[in-house]
């Protein structure tokens, strides 16, 4: 969520598509919020009640600037401080990739969400595939644009292995949508046919339990 | 007030202000302060910049730091030499528009700037209070600041806006009085005074106290202590820059000269720059305040005083939306206390923001203009919309 539009209706494909599954009113935790492109637009377009964390000073100014409340903070830290179901949705949206301790945050997500939104780029995308086997180079991609040594990307992610992952910490995956996005992400489309091989990214909900 | 504030560079200010007084506590019925004592009668002294709306409900209640006045913006002269301490932030178009709101600011109670404090008379003895001023608390203050809001007609307060000391005021608003605060914004400030803040305090009303001038509190037919008040004011600017700041400004250049003098005449700048502080400090400040308001500072403990020690509980009685703001280089109150009340708002799910800004000035950061907390203030401040702002 890093990156984005600004504008009100012109928000990523991929955002729009989480946008689709928050319920109107609902109570919203946005998780690495960015400049709050998707928490605006929940909080104009559904009326939700938005809370994002964010570690950037300047993204959590664009923030409050905006009129959204937003803390600045580790998020991983900053969860732990909400009871239990604060919220409605809890979005981690293209951020899970970055995360140091991935298990403990996604168990606090579960606690402190009704159900919870994870999004993040598919390393098992065939261009991803074919750079590494074809070039030797470790994959440079649209969604993956950074190189080896300057990438905040630290975990490398594929559909396959959050299913897998889901069964091993032990939460549901409720729906499950991959997506392949045009260049500027703007717009897209969802991959039935071969998504852990053509999907750019993978959206799941999640929920307690298996 | 601030040594910082300049006049606005595109000319962009309140115009003319002015000082009023108002008064409350006559006669028979004083002012019943938190400590038990009763004082009357009571004068706080405000200005006003912008218009009151027809609803009413376009108020900010700006509250000032230690030795702060009601003077926010504006000139009360044309030729005065600086407009007032927060003019950066406060005036037509700016952080807080006097275009769209109604600002007030009103000198603390036990300060010397128009309010009552150790320098007005005491009208049992037609003398100045001097040490038989009672002791006034954080509480107090926003107590007296709370019948001047009433008196101009204002119900609810869109925003109360404070920076240190300030803070701390702008906070017991919001849990003394939940249901008359929209919202809070707190500008590097704490909960409580840490044992560091209660330190330099220390040090500073003891050099006051040991100034042979002082005599107890009672110096009014005499020479003032400006020794001990200057000497105050050096160890409390101090507390109020940062290693970098003073680094950046100062490191150890000398002071017109290229060698050392080999004697106790002020060598370096930073020397310089303190005692010139200390010596205007002293032209417009009373000492005896001065004991009375960091006491007062002290004193103040939003856990104990109003959460039975728990910061979770001070906070379950606010209902207003928060925004709370720290600086990197704040070391007096450090970015985790503005954390810690953080975190006591979110476990009451109130509504509030936090960002820590970079900045290398220091505690005194907040008066220095900033265009990130200029925009912050200003967009935070737009979007509060009065309803109930618990999530």
């Amino acid at each position: 969520m890093s990156t984005g539009r600004t504008k009100d209706n012109d928000i990523r494909y991929d955002l729009k598509t989480i946008a689709s599954w928050v319920p109107e009113g609902a109570t919203v935790l946005g998780l690495g919020c960015g400049r709050g492109e998707l928490l605006y637009h929940l909080k104009k377009k559904k009326k939700a009640r938005c809370t994002g964390i964010d570690k950037d000073e300047s993204r959590v100014a664009a923030c409050i600037e905006r009129g959204l409340t937003v803390l600045q903070g580790d998020i991983s830290e900053e969860i732990k401080d909400y009871p239990d179901n604060a919220f409605d949705v809890v979005i981690l949206a293209q951020t899970l990739q970055q995360i140091y301790e991935p298990a403990p945050l996604l168990r606090s997500i579960l606690r402190v969400g009704k159900k919870c939104v994870v999004s993040f780029p598919n390393f098992s995308h065939w261009k991803v595939r074919a750079m590494l086997l074809l070039t030797g180079h470790a994959p440079v991609t649209r969604q993956l644009p950074y190189q080896w040594h300057n990438t905040p990307n630290i975990r490398v992610i594929t559909l396959k292995d959050f299913r897998q992952y889901a069964r091993q910490v032990g939460f549901g995956i409720l729906k499950e949508i991959a997506i392949n996005t045009d260049k500027k992400g703007e717009s897209g489309q969802v991959i039935r046919f071969l998504p852990d091989f053509r999907a750019t990214n993978g959206l799941f909900l999640i929920g307690k339990g298996k | 007030m601030s040594e910082y504030i300049q006049h606005d560079r595109q000319g962009k200010t309140v115009g003319i202000v002015e000082k009023r007084y108002f008064s409350f506590a006559h006669d028979d019925k004083p002012m019943r302060l938190e400590s038990g004592a009763g004082l009357g009668p009571v004068t706080v002294a405000y200005e006003t910049y912008g218009k009151l709306n027809s609803k009413k409900n376009n108020a900010v209640l700006i509250l000032h730091a230690l030795t702060g006045d009601s003077h926010v913006a504006g000139y009360y002269r044309k030729e005065d030499a600086k407009p007032g301490w927060w003019d950066f932030m406060v005036g037509p178009g700016k952080g807080i528009d006097t275009d769209r709101y109604f600002v007030i600011c009103s000198n603390i109670l036990g300060s010397c700037m128009g309010s009552t404090g150790p320098l007005s008379i005491n009208p049992e003895t037609g003398e100045p209070y001097g040490v038989e001023f009672p002791f006034v608390t954080i509480g107090d203050m926003v107590a007296a600041q709370k019948k001047l809001v009433e008196h101009l007609g204002v119900k609810r307060l869109h925003s109360v806006v404070g920076g240190s000391i300030g803070g701390m005021q702008a906070m017991a608003w919001g849990v003394r009085y939940p249901e008359m605060v929209n919202s809070a914004i707190l500008l590097a400030t704490t909960t409580k005074h840490s044992a560091l803040s209660i330190a330099f305090n220390e040090v500073a009303r003891q050099s006051i106290m040991a100034d042979p001038k002082w005599n107890a509190g009672n110096y009014h037919k005499g020479k003032k202590p400006d020794i001990g008040l200057g000497l105050a004011r050096m160890i409390g600017h101090i507390t109020y820059l940062s290693d970098e700041s003073m680094r950046q400004k100062f490191g150890r250049k000398l002071q017109n000269k290229t060698d050392f003098s080999f004697n106790f005449d002020a060598d370096f700048q930073i020397e310089s720059y303190l005692r010139y502080q200390g010596k205007k400090f002293v032209e417009r400040f009373d000492a005896n305040a001065f004991l009375y308001i960091t006491k007062a500072a002290d004193y103040f403990d939003l856990e104990r005083q109003y959460g039975n020690g728990s910061a979770v509980n001070a906070f379950s009685r606010a209902r207003s939306r928060f925004l709370v703001v720290s600086f990197t280089s704040d070391w007096l109150y450090p970015t985790y206390q503005s954390k810690a009340m953080v975190k006591a708002m979110k476990k009451n799910s109130l509504n509030v923001s936090f960002c820590e800004i970079e900045a290398r000035w220091g505690h005194d950061a907040f008066l220095i203009p900033n265009e990130r907390l200029t925009a912050v203030i200003k967009g935070f401040i737009g979007h509060v919309n009065g309803q109930n702002e618990r999530q």
